[in-house]
């Protein structure tokens, strides 16, 4: 089932690569910059699917819009601001309430130091 | 039976005058909820003891003679989107299971200042990303009107709750059509406000400029009453609009558009629309002509565009605002052994702790803001927004408010578009437009398609801020149609 499935997938990629919108090398890149550890198998079924979704998006291309402004927003805005004054907040252990691992009021994380590039 | 079956206007009135206590409406919709929630699986969270405990308070507060708002000790369903500090929250997300938040969403804390209480929280979407509940982690909802059917999404355990009497009002959040799109596959009300007239704050982040709360009700009367309970300035959301709310209540008893000039929008209808969903959005339009409104065909050329520059514009939000979840401040955390890296334990976190949809948007998103991209596709998409809102400011120069169906087709089978995004995506084609250029938009029902005897829904737009119009306006095709069917249409629903 799950062969059937990857062999599925990689077809289609391999149809993405001779010139779809992205590569399963792409999709691979997107994974690691959005701190994905995805398997193979997903890989390819997810170049499948964002290569139907980005094909069709790209109709956007059609519309002239060159001297447009872009919207960011739907309103208007303006900075907003406040006045600096102290303001009660979350005590440590309300803040900490959620914490997969917590260590003397502190967030307990793994090694972020050493790792490779 | 009689309880649940009542508006939440009425339900208010029944309370205020001391024919039943806010403990007594809990009860009868918690019975309810027992009764039926194991077909129609609305919600994700229900907890009877802090339900009561809050419906107490009201009666407490009743009987030391505080003055209460209009829908106190009404229940409502709570969207699994806002935080909330007595129940869990969790987005329908694995990432989040069992995440117990240390806060209230603005738009919680007013429901409980309201007397509002809350009988749980809804199953949605997963993140809000979807329309049919089916990518939630905790599996689907069922439409009360055909089990095997979605109810919508995201917002779609709301609105499987209203339709199925566990609660007479429900919250939801409509980013692309989140809420009209539930309503109207639901034969419900559903409103999205005018971006920033209700507050964002504790509600979880999708797409931060498209996100608003709105509320999803059987009457438009009720879902007027809510809007009002929930909405206004909030000095936590800097995106808040520092204006009074606009009169939705008052418009929603006005109900009259003797004179009011309505647009129907060229673009939406025909090819990809089913007959049934076309023939009752014309009937509606011949019911607003019959009532003195000044029907004229408008175009809104970049209609076409909202679908593909919204599939943009959203996952490129969602990639950034979904990076908050990195398993170290809260939720999920997995494979930290004590050899991996934070990065390592990230990446295994997140992989495991998303559903396959939200993976999908968070790498479209990085797609499009990646650089050699960004300007073809979230550059040219942002472009487009302005065209869209241009469209709008024309159109609205012309006619006082915008009609279309609401979505292109009935409920659709649990299932069937559930591996297909590009099918999925299209049921929002009609409500992306007004989530783009911020402005009002109402669902309400016009009646069953003949095909499948499901529900249809009229989308009714009006201009930035000029909620109080869609009110009006859904508020006169719901009487005049009422009339014609002898009561609601969630009447001719079948019994679960």
């Amino acid at each position: 089932m799950l062969n059937e499935h990857a062999a599925h997938g990689t077809a289609a990629a391999g149809q993405a690569r001779g010139g779809g919108a992205i590569t399963r090398e792409e999709v691979a890149h997107l994974a690691r910059l959005s701190r994905l550890a995805l398997r193979e198998d997903e890989l390819d079924h997810l170049a499948t699917q964002l290569d139907d979704i980005i094909s069709a998006v790209a109709r956007i291309q059609e519309v002239a819009a060159e001297d447009i402004p872009p919207t960011s927003h739907a309103l208007p805005l303006t900075n907003v601001f406040r006045t600096d004054e102290v303001r009660p907040s979350l005590a440590p252990d309300q803040a900490l309430s959620g914490a997969p691992a917590a260590e003397e009021q502190r967030f307990r994380v793994p090694r972020i130091l050493d790792e490779e590039a | 039976m009689t309880i649940i079956k009542k508006t939440a206007a009425e339900l208010a009135a029944l309370i205020a005058s001391g024919e039943a206590s806010a403990v007594e409406v809990a009860q009868a919709h918690l019975d309810r909820i027992a009764a039926v929630e194991g077909s129609v699986k609305a919600f994700v969270h229900v907890e009877p003891e802090t339900t009561l405990a809050q419906a107490r308070a009201v009666d407490d507060r009743r009987a030391a003679g505080e003055t209460l708002g209009p829908l106190a000790g009404v229940p409502i369903a709570h969207k699994d989107v806002f935080t909330t500090s007595d129940m869990p929250t969790t987005c329908s997300s694995k990432i989040l299971e069992g995440w117990r938040p240390p806060y209230d969403a603005t738009v919680t804390r007013r429901l409980r200042e309201a007397g509002l209480v809350i009988l749980g929280k809804t199953n949605m979407d997963e993140f809000a990303m979807g329309s049919s509940t089916e990518n939630s982690a905790y599996g689907p909802s069922h439409n009360p009107w055909d089990l095997g059917k979605i109810p919508g999404g995201s917002s779609g355990g709301s609105s499987a709750a209203v339709a199925a009497y566990e609660a007479p009002l429900a919250t939801g959040t409509d980013t692309g059509g989140s809420i009209r799109q539930p309503a109207a596959v639901t034969g419900l009300v559903g409103m999205k406000p005018t971006y920033g007239g209700s507050s964002r704050y504790g509600l979880i982040a999708f797409a931060s400029s498209l996100d608003t709360p709105g509320p999803l009700a059987r009457t438009v009367l009720d879902a007027a009453l809510l809007h009002e309970a929930f909405s206004g300035h909030d000095p936590m959301d800097s995106t808040s609009i520092d204006q009074q709310v606009p009169p939705v209540v008052e418009a929603a008893r006005r109900a009259d558009v003797a004179g009011l000039r309505v647009g129907v929008v060229k673009e939406f209808g025909g090819e990809g629309y089913q007959p049934g969903v076309l023939a009752r959005f014309h009937e509606a339009v011949e019911v607003l002509e019959s009532l003195g409104a000044k029907v004229v065909e408008v175009s809104c050329p970049h209609f076409t565009y909202a679908l593909p520059a919204y599939y943009l514009i959203a996952p490129s939000e969602c990639s950034s605002n979904l990076a908050r979840f990195d398993g170290m401040r809260y939720g999920l955390r997995v494979g930290d052994d004590g050899t991996r890296s934070a990065e390592e334990v990230m990446a295994l976190t997140r992989a495991e702790g998303f559903g396959d949809e939200v993976k999908r948007r968070i790498m479209l998103g990085t797609y499009a803001l990646s650089s050699g991209y960004y300007d073809a596709y979230y550059g040219k998409a942002q472009q487009v927004r302005t065209l869209i809102t241009r469209d709008f400011d024309a159109a609205f120069e012309q006619v006082d408010v915008l009609v279309s169906p609401t979505t292109p087709t009935t409920a659709f089978p649990i299932g069937e578009r559930a591996d297909d995004p590009m099918a999925m995506y299209l049921a929002d084609l009609c409500t992306i437009p007004s989530n783009l250029a911020g402005n009002a938009a109402i669902s309400v029902p016009c009646g069953l398609a003949d095909e499948d005897s499901l529900p249809v829904g009229l989308q009714i737009m009006a201009p930035v801020l000029a909620d109080e119009r869609v009110y009006r306006v859904g508020a006169a095709v719901e009487r005049a149609l009422q009339d014609r069917w002898g009561g609601p249409l969630l009447a001719k629903a079948p019994q679960l």
